[in-house]
């Protein structure tokens, strides 16, 4: 079975004009395999900007549970500690802080899996024979088989017209 | 494409390389044979952690009557030790997450081994406050939970912070740890066979590469940077208000967060140039650890031992200027005591040979710079005896004042956590590529082609 076309590029440059003809063109179904960020990919391929909004509001989580901890507990056992108030907020601070960037570490992490879809078990662009070149220095489309706009030989010469050297990836 | 200016930092990465043969090179410690000094410190890491596997038995059979402490001197090595391990945890993160901050290119080549040893290190300070406890199996009475007598954690006092700052510090530097490693994997596993081809799958987590992924994870990269950098500031103040908040002359110093923090950053990066030295020569990765970077973590190292070495004068003048007598009495059994070697080795280390590096001369001399890295962290050892073991020895009342002396179960535990640490760390090289290879690549996709 036929997954779809690798094309591999030598340079970003290449990748993103290929990846804007590709989307000019129509094709949807496609993604860019890279050996490290490429600058502008967001442009094409669209960026993600709920990183920072989701670490805030994880933030905002953190500073709850951490103020709910402290407070609620010492309600619940009032103590008194060198006759220090019993809600003195400043020596608060310290675990309420370390509560708020444990939240958001472990949270972004998390988030951070779940949008990228890890972990992944397979992928079918990792089947193809050269896929490691893209890990190493140079960078990669791959168009899947399932795209509307597919055509194996018009895709093929598309890629190649692009300046890439295609490799079809298909299920052994 | 037009001509452009060389870039500034182009030095960075010296040799003439392609990305296929610099990634050979970056990923030799993994793939060739170990060169033969390794087997020497995984011999030695070995024996030792087999050490302090006896002497953490001892301990815990025995009990803490097998240790040196007594009253007044109650903390003992092992407080002395984790502050000491903690401290040399924090260059790697400083140089991790600041670092990225700051855009500095030179990073890329120090971070990875870096992390990796503040990973241990902190793994190693760990385990002196849970044996301290003297009954480590009840360590979870520190944590916040329900218990049938209704008791929470007293959250006023410093040692419950301590406990959420170190497990903070541990959870942020292994995530930031893992996540920088995670495309390193997916390169690892493409080019190995067999089991280490199964276990750097699972570890990668399938990572394709994706270049909206990559987008991403740049922007949580530098997230997790941005917030490792209060945490590595938080957690030694937290440790060094663990000795504030008491009252023991010479503790009680509005100075002493700062002053922690500094010695940290300064005993951090010497015990990474004690480590990259010869990581460097054995693994001759020198086109990529340069005398430049060298030269910058001196540097930084001076810059940080000048802060530390001006709060040692800064505690003498505070003790004389505020009339205190029992703080000056601390000054004084500190100098002529019968500690006073210790004191005047540490002055010696962290003051005077300290300007050494001012000069370019000893900065650029690898044996003088590993020498003194050594140096600068025997004299932050005696740094935090001195704090530790001086103060607590000589309190308020005469008749309370007692000499510390350390058993060999003291040592064994000190010996045991640094064979740990070299073997943790030898470890680590052998699975995992020292120096981050997706960041260097890219490092020198910038320098090179743009």
């Amino acid at each position: 079975m036929l997954y779809g076309l690798m094309a591999y590029f030598d340079s970003p440059e290449k990748l993103l004009d290929a990846l804007k003809t590709l989307k000019a063109q129509g094709y949807r179904r496609l993604e860019a395999l890279t050996p490290n960020p490429v600058e502008g990919v967001e442009e094409v391929l669209g960026g993600d900007g709920r990183i920072p909004w989701i670490a805030f509001a994880l933030g905002v989580l953190g500073v709850g549970l951490g103020l709910f901890l402290q407070i609620y507990t010492t309600l619940d056992y009032p103590h008194n500690a060198g006759g220090k108030t019993l809600l003195g907020w400043p020596a608060f601070i310290p675990v309420t802080f370390e509560l708020t960037i444990l939240t958001i570490t472990v949270g972004i992490f998390l988030f951070l899996l779940y949008i990228n879809g890890l972990p992944l078990a397979s992928h079918p662009a990792v089947q193809a024979r050269e896929y490691v070149r893209v890990l190493l220095d140079e960078y990669g489309v791959f168009v899947y088989a399932s795209d509307p706009r597919f055509d194996l030989e018009g895709t093929r010469g598309l890629l190649a017209r692009l300046g890439a050297e295609v490799e079809e990836v298909r299920r052994d | 494409m037009a001509h452009k200016e060389p870039h500034p930092d182009r030095d960075l990465i010296q040799g003439e390389w392609t990305e296929k043969t610099l990634v050979e090179k970056l990923l030799e410690p993994v793939e060739k044979p170990a060169p033969s000094p390794w087997k020497v410190v995984v011999a030695v890491g070995a024996a030792l952690t087999l050490v302090w596997l006896y002497s953490l038995f001892v301990t815990f059979v025995k009990g803490l009557g097998t240790w040196g402490i007594n009253q007044p001197v109650a903390w003992g090595f092992d407080i002395v030790h984790f502050v000491w391990w903690i401290g040399i945890g924090h260059a790697g993160t400083l140089i991790s997450a600041i670092l990225v901050l700051m855009r500095q290119n030179w990073r890329d080549s120090l971070n990875r081994v870096t992390e990796a040893m503040t990973l241990f290190a902190v793994l190693a300070a760990a385990t002196f406050p849970l044996i301290h406890m003297g009954r480590p199996q009840l360590f979870y009475w520190v944590m916040p939970y329900p218990t049938h007598m209704a008791l929470w954690p007293q959250y006023k006092s410093p040692l419950s912070w301590d406990v959420l700052a170190i497990m903070t510090y541990l959870t942020i530097s292994t995530l930031f740890l893992y996540l920088g490693l995670i495309p390193d994997l997916a390169l690892l596993r493409e080019r190995s066979k067999g089991f280490r081809r199964k276990l750097y799958g699972w570890l990668s987590l399938g990572w394709t590469g994706n270049a909206v992924h990559w987008q991403r994870y740049r922007a949580v990269y530098v997230l997790l940077a941005g917030l490792a950098t209060p945490v590595v500031i938080s957690v030694h103040s937290v440790v060094s208000m663990d000795f504030a908040y008491g009252l023991v002359p010479g503790w009680h110093l509005t100075v002493f967060p700062p002053f922690f923090a500094s010695g940290a950053i300064y005993s951090g990066f010497a015990m990474a140039l004690t480590l990259i030295i010869p990581l460097r020569r054995w693994y001759r990765l020198e086109g990529v650890i340069t005398e430049r970077h060298l030269d910058w973590m001196a540097k930084v190292t001076l810059a940080s031992g000048l802060g530390v070495a001006y709060i040692y004068l800064l505690e003498i003048f505070i003790a004389w200027y505020a009339g205190e007598p029992a703080e000056w009495a601390q000054q004084i059994w500190r100098m002529t005591g019968p500690y006073a070697p210790y004191y005047w080795a540490m002055m010696l280390i962290n003051v005077v040979l300290l300007q050494t590096l001012w000069f370019p001369r000893f900065r650029r001399n690898l044996t003088w710079l590993f020498i003194f890295s050594i140096l600068a962290n025997v004299g932050m050892w005696l740094e935090r005896f001195v704090i530790v073991v001086i103060s607590l020895s000589h309190d308020f009342v005469p008749g309370n004042f007692h000499l510390y002396h350390p058993t060999w179960v003291d040592w064994a535990l000190f010996l045991g956590t640094i064979g740990f640490f070299l073997f943790g760390l030898a470890l680590f090289i052998r699975l995992f590529p020292p120096i981050a290879v997706a960041e260097m690549v890219h490092l020198f996709h910038r320098l090179r082609k743009h």
